[in-house]
């Protein structure tokens, strides 16, 4: 066939444009790039990177991994990406556990409570979570008092507005052990918890359930503990010169972060909850009650787990913007992803990479956490409607 | 599929236009650029008492601000044919090298690496400042080395953390950092306890002294933990920009040197001194050596000003940040100001 006429037919001119278009987009990019790349060469500017295995020579203030500034760039880079998953998973989780609440006692037939619960999600709905995170952050470190004259909460518990510290427990020997014991023991009881369950349900007999789980995580715990040489003291924070030393801190930056992206996210779970919970039929209700269930029962075990299709979707777009709102971050000092590579941007002078990077970064924990969400609510859907 | 193939249309325009601006503004030299445009365009801080503040009416003054208005006096014979652009400290360097600002004059340290890597020049040091530490006199402290364990809050700006790092990893010393991007939090944290300690050039801390409720409670530790020339920077390659960038500020410092002032300039044009016929153009036409008017260095001194003018009226005594002259005065007088002869 000739080309003229293989592009009278429908699917290969489609085809063709597809393609056309794919490559006008690709070598768009790969012009910018090439530009980009020549005029930097031509200005003599570093470009690459090489800088990632240069020694970083600055201090971060929170590092969940050991991290000293003779470390290179790269580290740093890394303690910087810790960060920022730590403060966005516990908000994403803290954020889950407040916004169902608040969902659920939105619907509330006391109109104390849902009007409060209404007042409560508009008001964090509809102020943008920098000055929230500004506010939050001014809250602590004004009505707080310094260090010196921190307030003790109990022994050994400090609060002042350079946060929170209490006393740590710290391991000398045996940390494994009992770390894997503890493991093996949730990880019995969960099962036990399992088949307990299943029997009940199957034959109708009640077995043991939660005095032999208890039994089972305590017992290897127990022996880790006997058999193998563990030992430990507890480091009390002392009051320093300036700070309070020892001991396991909270920081200020951390906790107004933390509490800015929770109450904002939870908002905009509790609205997704709702929406859920209205998305069933008042005939589920009604069967259910028809049964005897309780209000409690009919919640947990008829309402939630279908609206749970409803909501995990959207859930998906809330845990998201998390990740990425965490980079606000720099607005009150705390070390994520994106003030550890501004700090780098200033000290190499080189952007594009640390920017790119950072880009790239954020798209994989995006990414990362669309698909485990996708394979959740692929776990919840309605299997027997798939096709 | 229509809006699909005119949507890829319109990003390759945007590409193409996107990706060819760059390299055309490089092939001009700047001061052909500078005017044909009919004014100089500067990059200055986003607002640093003292250095670069617009006021109400949008007239920029600072000490920045008139190194910008002497290099637009020098091609023009008028200070106010310069536009300012406030730069982020973050894209300061690429600002300049995109060819969006002639010159960058925004408390910027010269160093080794920015020359070396970023394909900018630096012009002379018009400010030697250094970064150094400011605690509450609360705290009974004289020196930065009993800072051991304190809590210092400071702006990631340039190699502000390098510096408190390298300061307390040489003396073995701890420290716990809290890096702002914003001044105001940086400050905030710092009037209230969260830090003991703020690190900043001096300058900048003198500022933020001026800025407080009560800046008799705050004292200035005596370290200097860097050294911290501020200098003008252009882009690198065109060394007839670089050179009227520098002898701008050489040509303040000049005058001071040889006692003319604002006031007095049009006597001098009548001074017997060689020296200063040559810098006020009255022999020796040394100004369109560079592309300049022969009477560039009497416009300078006539429209902005000395190097002790421009200090006083912007950062001195009488200002609100009361910085005395220090190491920013004059050779002769046991300072670090050296111009070279102009001859």
């Amino acid at each position: 066939m000739s080309p003229i006429v293989l592009l009278r037919n429908r699917r290969v001119r489609e085809l063709a444009y597809q393609v056309l278009c794919v490559a006008a987009v690709v070598g768009c990019g790969w012009y910018l790039l090439n530009n980009a790349l020549a005029n930097l060469a031509k200005q003599d500017i570093a470009t690459g990177f090489d800088y990632l295995g240069r020694e970083a020579a600055f201090i971060i203030s929170e590092t969940p991994i050991a991290y000293e500034p003779s470390d290179s760039y790269g580290r740093a880079l890394l303690v910087g990406l810790l960060n920022t998953v730590k403060v966005a998973v516990l908000a994403i989780v803290f954020s889950t556990i407040i916004g169902t609440i608040v969902g659920i006692a939105r619907l509330s037939s006391n109109p104390l409570l849902s009007r409060l619960m209404l007042a409560y999600v508009e008001a964090l709905r509809n102020v943008p979570l920098l000055l929230y995170l500004f506010l939050w952050y001014s809250a602590i470190i004004f009505t707080l008092p310094p260090v010196k004259q921190a307030i003790t909460l109990l022994p050994g518990v400090y609060v002042s507005n350079s946060g929170l510290v209490v006393p740590a427990f710290v391991w000398n020997s045996g940390f494994w052990a009992v770390a894997t014991a503890a493991i093996i023991g949730i990880a019995a009881a969960i099962l036990w918890q399992r088949w307990a369950g299943r029997r009940r349900i199957l034959t109708g007999k009640i077995v043991p359930g939660w005095p032999v789980a208890t039994a089972l995580f305590v017992l290897p715990v127990a022996a880790a503990v006997l058999f193998f040489d563990v030992s430990g003291e507890v480091d009390w924070p002392v009051l320093g010169k300036f700070r309070l030393t020892g001991g396991a801190h909270l920081k200020p930056e951390f906790v107004a972060l933390l509490l800015g992206l929770t109450l904002g996210a939870s908002a905009t779970v509790a609205e997704i909850v709702r929406s859920g919970i209205l998305a069933i039929r008042k005939g589920q209700r009604e069967a259910a009650k028809a049964l005897g269930m309780s209000d409690r029962q009919t919640m947990r075990l008829v309402i939630l787990p279908q609206a749970l299709r409803v909501i995990v979707p959207p859930l998906t777009n809330v845990y998201v913007t998390t990740f990425k709102n965490s980079s606000l971050a720099i607005a009150i000092g705390y070390p994520d992803l994106v003030m550890v590579s501004n700090t780098i941007m200033n000290q190499t002078g080189q952007a594009i990479e640390p920017i790119a990077l950072f880009m790239f970064v954020y798209l994989l924990l995006s990414l990362a956490t669309s698909a485990l969400m996708n394979w959740y609510n692929g776990h919840v859907a309605l299997k027997g409607r798939q096709p | 599929m229509v809006t699909f193939r005119r949507a890829c249309r319109m990003a390759a325009a945007a590409a193409l236009l996107l990706g060819s601006s760059a390299v055309a503004a490089q092939a001009a030299s700047t001061l052909e650029t500078v005017k044909a445009r009919g004014k100089l365009i500067c990059g200055v801080s986003m607002g640093t008492t003292g250095f670069a503040l617009a006021d109400a009416q949008g007239k920029f003054a600072g000490f920045d601000v008139d190194v910008c208005r002497a290099i637009a006096t020098a091609v023009f014979g008028d200070p106010n044919k310069v536009d300012f652009v406030m730069t982020n400290i973050n894209t300061r360097f690429q600002v300049l090298q995109s060819g969006e600002i002639d010159v960058l004059s925004r408390q910027t340290t010269m160093t080794y690496s920015r020359e070396a890597s970023l394909g900018i020049d630096f012009g002379p040091t018009v400010f030697y400042d250094g970064q150094g530490l400011m605690v509450a006199k609360s705290l009974g402290i004289n020196s930065a080395k009993e800072l051991d364990g304190a809590a210092v809050c400071t702006l990631p700006g340039t190699t502000t953390a390098q510096n408190l790092a390298d300061f307390f990893r040489a003396t073995g010393k701890k420290f716990e950092l809290v890096v702002f991007e914003n001044p105001d939090e940086n400050n905030n944290a710092f009037f209230s306890g969260r830090c003991d300690a703020v690190s900043s050039d001096r300058s900048d801390l003198a500022s933020i002294r001026a800025a407080s409720k009560s800046p008799g409670d705050y004292v200035i530790l005596p370290e200097t933990i860097s050294k911290e020339p501020l200098a003008p920077a252009v882009r690198q390659n065109d060394s007839n920009w670089r050179d009227i960038v520098s002898w701008s500020a050489w040509m303040l410092m000049a005058a001071e040197e040889k006692g003319i002032t604002q006031a007095n300039v049009d006597e001098q044009l009548k001074s017997q001194d060689p020296e200063i016929q040559r810098m006020l153009g009255v022999t020796d036409e040394l100004g369109p050596m560079l592309g300049l008017d022969k009477n560039w260095g009497y416009n300078i001194i006539k429209q902005v000003g000395n190097y002790a003018e421009v200090f006083d009226r912007n950062l001195g005594e009488k200002t609100a940040l009361g910085l005395s002259r220090g190491p920013n005065s004059l050779w002769n007088t046991g300072g670090l100001l050296y111009p070279p002869p102009v001859r």
